[in-house]
């Protein structure tokens, strides 16, 4: 009988491959880590799991100002932009808001650049009547701090506060009515936008649902216009983050055009790369089997530190460190040609081929989302992110068989912020124990929460979600809620808001995964999304 | 069923107090001597005025009311809309237009309830287009003031009571109503309608508030 080599001098165990991005976990595999709010898990998964990791990042732009200058002068569809500015003519620069990228890049913030590089052109061809406007919609505004951050100090101080603010949705006065699809869908955008005669839009497109007509339509309209497709049964029907494919892309265009009908608009978009970790946690984007010695050390002191740090610490400690992002592409000009470029480019960063769908599919819900920037990442946003950003992750079908199993490793705390998320906390604890729903929801409940009175002078005074909020976050998960069978949250510290989210609770992944057995049969396909960084998986 | 807005009037809608209502009319007393010691006589009783107010709002209307005995009526209503425009009317929240305004539009009937006087809520509520107010009363006797206030005094439970019966007599479903105030003596005020928010709240509402999980909200 031919005696076994001894396992080190095998060397490197083949792995079956669809994508460099895809590994399957074999006897000699390492543990996998997983995010679980604001902690590392290192699981080991089971033998012939799939995990899907994040690209590289592609090489940034050796020259980003270069890059931007350069799109200015050759835009597509359009005329250079100096060859649009006149003297004397009113222009409004809008931007994507805190909620881009995630976390907040390392300064200066891509906007800053080109801001810089426009108010110089401004400048130049004798354009002193300009807006920034931060295009927020129904998000909170966002601080001094946080505005002064994203433009720098001397754009702030020049601009900020009358010629430098957040967009209002409540604010009546500054809206105006730019007509209706022929389906009858609304469309109310910010007067000083309306009434330039050139709008500049500033973009960063993290991912293939930003961007587009959805800038300006979305991001300085009102909940009127939002609620033509912000329900439960366009978001049922949308793969959000694959617009060919979204009704709620198809809705945002109709109304898209409207804006383009009457307003000037020069659309700037740029593409960033997936460089969320980089320095000391660049290990986090890498393959656990290629670790070295350094990454594994550098992984258990951050997690032994994580496990000795109460929670609102390393919630403050991960919102503190920015992203290490760079900019991969940059497009300026008419908003369809120059969002058709966005989108090649950013599906060539995130989209891993994968074949086959998974009956289980896991991930690890991180302590960050769009909606919860230095706050906590309640369990309606651990609901979007699970239910609406995680699931919806792919091109082509759903990385899940229909009725497969979810399963999300988060604490899933029972914690809210008073400040941001207040709608929140009435929606939890009034709404969810009465309906899960979506459309009971939104005809019963949604235009109570939309204009309370105090929910409308918290957004509007302070830092605060709009109260309707919350709802467009459950509708978020619609999609994901009609397509999976069950979700399993792994970890939970409590029964109840599993519970309240209709999920089942697991203690470990481990437990989860035999939980997820039960109910797929005995042998099935398991797949691991390895997010964050940001992954899309390219469905055969 | 109908439903209503409940406001709470000083520091919540006004930046004012009762004590700013008194000190006008302490400063314009018949003669310059009067109004000098009536004022210093004011500012001087202010610790006391906070400190009663921070233990207990009842006794903090027994100590206070009792400063009007001897105004005449007549003189403090021709007083009231001069007390408005030069002192209550500068001193509305800019937040509080808007909250009021957001409000009606819910179809919500706004209605006042405070411990303030009569004499100085009317014009104001004329102002901010209020339905309805209740407020405290001052007993006069013969045209004069008796420092006293007429039954029921508005403070803590007993505005909770007033809005239960206004509630009921009027046809509004409680649950469906909102409250607006700044101040834990209002706990009760707040605790029985269905959207109580603290406004401007001072410490220990705010934490109360935060344990209730009800919203925060600053029209300052």
């Amino acid at each position: 009988m031919r005696e076994r080599a001894p396992k080190i001098l095998r060397g490197p165990v083949p792995r079956n491959k669809e994508d460099d991005q895809v590994v399957y976990i074999d006897s000699d595999s390492a543990p996998r880590i997983l995010f679980s709010g604001e902690d590392l898990l290192l699981e080991d998964l089971p033998i012939g799991t799939r995990v899907i990791y994040p690209k590289p990042p592609i090489e940034g732009l050796a020259n980003p100002g270069a890059a931007i200058r350069y799109a200015l002068n050759h835009p597509l569809g359009a005329d250079p932009l100096y060859a649009q500015l006149q003297p004397g003519m009113r222009v409004t620069i809008a931007v994507d808001d805190i909620s881009l990228p995630l976390p907040p890049m390392a300064l200066p913030d891509i906007r800053q650049t080109i801001i810089e590089i426009l108010l110089e052109q401004l400048d130049a061809n004798g354009v002193d009547d300009v807006h920034i406007i931060i295009a927020n919609c129904l998000h909170r505004k966002m601080t001094e701090a946080e505005m002064r951050r994203m433009v720098g100090k001397k754009i702030h101080d020049a601009f900020y506060p009358d010629r430098y603010y957040c967009h209002d949705v409540e604010d009546a006065d500054g809206l105006v009515r730019l007509g209706a699809t022929e389906h009858n869908e609304v469309v109310n955008i910010n007067r000083r936008a309306v009434e330039s005669d050139l709008v500049i839009y500033v973009n960063i497109n993290f991912v293939p649902m930003d961007g587009g007509h959805k800038s300006v339509t979305i991001g300085l309209c009102d909940y009127e216009t939002t609620r033509a497709h912000h329900e439960p049964v366009t978001m049922r029907a949308s793969a959000y983050m694959d617009p060919k494919h979204s009704m709620l892309n198809t809705k945002i265009e109709r109304q898209g055009a409207i804006v383009e009908k009457h307003m000037n608009v020069f659309h700037i978009e740029t593409v960033l790369n997936n460089r969320m970790f980089a320095g000391p946690t660049a290990f986090l984007s890498k393959n656990e089997d290629e670790f070295t010695e350094i990454d594994r050390l550098k992984f258990e002191g951050m997690r032994w530190t994580l496990s000795k740090m109460p929670a609102a610490a390393k919630r403050k400690l991960f919102h503190s460190v920015p992203a290490q992002y760079q900019m991969i592409a940059v497009h300026a000009g008419k908003t369809e040609p120059v969002h058709e470029k966005t989108l090649a480019r950013c599906f060539e960063q995130y989209a891993v081929n994968v074949r086959g769908q998974a009956d289980i599919l896991i991930c690890g819900v991180p302590f960050i989302s769009p909606y919860n920037i230095n706050s906590i990442l309640n369990p309606i946003l651990v609901q979007t992110m699970g239910l609406g950003y995680f699931h919806n992750m792919f091109r082509g079908k759903p990385v899940l068989k229909k009725g497969g199993v979810l399963i999300l490793t988060h604490p899933c705390y029972d914690e809210f912020d008073h400040v941001q998320h207040p709608s929140y906390i009435e929606f939890f604890n009034r709404i969810l124990p009465e309906t899960r729903d979506a459309m009971v929801m939104h005809h019963k409940y949604e235009e109570e929460f939309a204009k309370n009175p105090s929910y409308i002078e918290m957004y509007r005074r302070g830092t605060a979600y709009h109260g309707v909020h919350p709802f467009n976050m459950w509708y978020w998960g619609e999609h994901g809620r009609q397509h999976i069978g069950k979700v399993i949250a792994a970890g939970a510290q409590n029964a109840h808001v599993p519970a309240m989210l209709g999920w089942d609770r697991a203690e470990s992944l481990t437990e989860a995964i035999a939980m997820a057995k039960s109910f797929t049969g005995p042998s099935p396909e398991i797949t691991m999304m390895h997010h964050p960084p940001i992954v899309m998986a390219d469905m055969e | 069923m109908a439903a209503a807005a409940f406001y709470d009037l000083d520091g919540t809608l006004v930046r004012t107090n009762l004590v700013h209502a008194f000190a006008f009319t302490a400063r314009n007393q018949q003669g310059l001597v009067k109004s000098a010691l009536k004022t210093v006589y004011t500012l001087a009783s202010v610790p006391m005025f906070l400190a009663a107010d921070f233990w207990n709002r009842r006794l903090f209307n027994d100590l206070f009311f009792v400063r009007y005995r001897g105004e005449s009526e007549d003189r403090l209503r021709s007083m009231a809309q001069e007390l408005f425009d030069t002192v209550l009317k500068p001193s509305i929240f800019p937040g509080a237009y808007e909250l009021i305004d957001k409000s009606r539009q819910l179809g919500l009937r706004q209605v006042i309830v405070t411990g303030a006087l009569d004499l100085t809520v009317a014009p104001l509520a004329r102002h901010l287009k209020i339905d309805d107010y209740v407020t405290n009363r001052l007993e006069f006797v013969d045209g004069y003031a008796t420092g006293r206030l007429l039954p029921p005094i508005m403070a803590a439970a007993t505005k909770a009571s007033w809005m239960r019966i206004y509630a009921e007599k009027e046809n509004l479903n409680l649950s469906d109503c909102y409250g607006y105030s700044d101040s834990l003596s209002d706990l009760p005020m707040l605790s029985v309608v269905g959207h109580p928010t603290a406004v401007n709240p001072d410490l220990r509402l705010r934490s109360t508030a935060l344990q209730h999980d009800w919203p925060v909200l600053d029209l300052r």
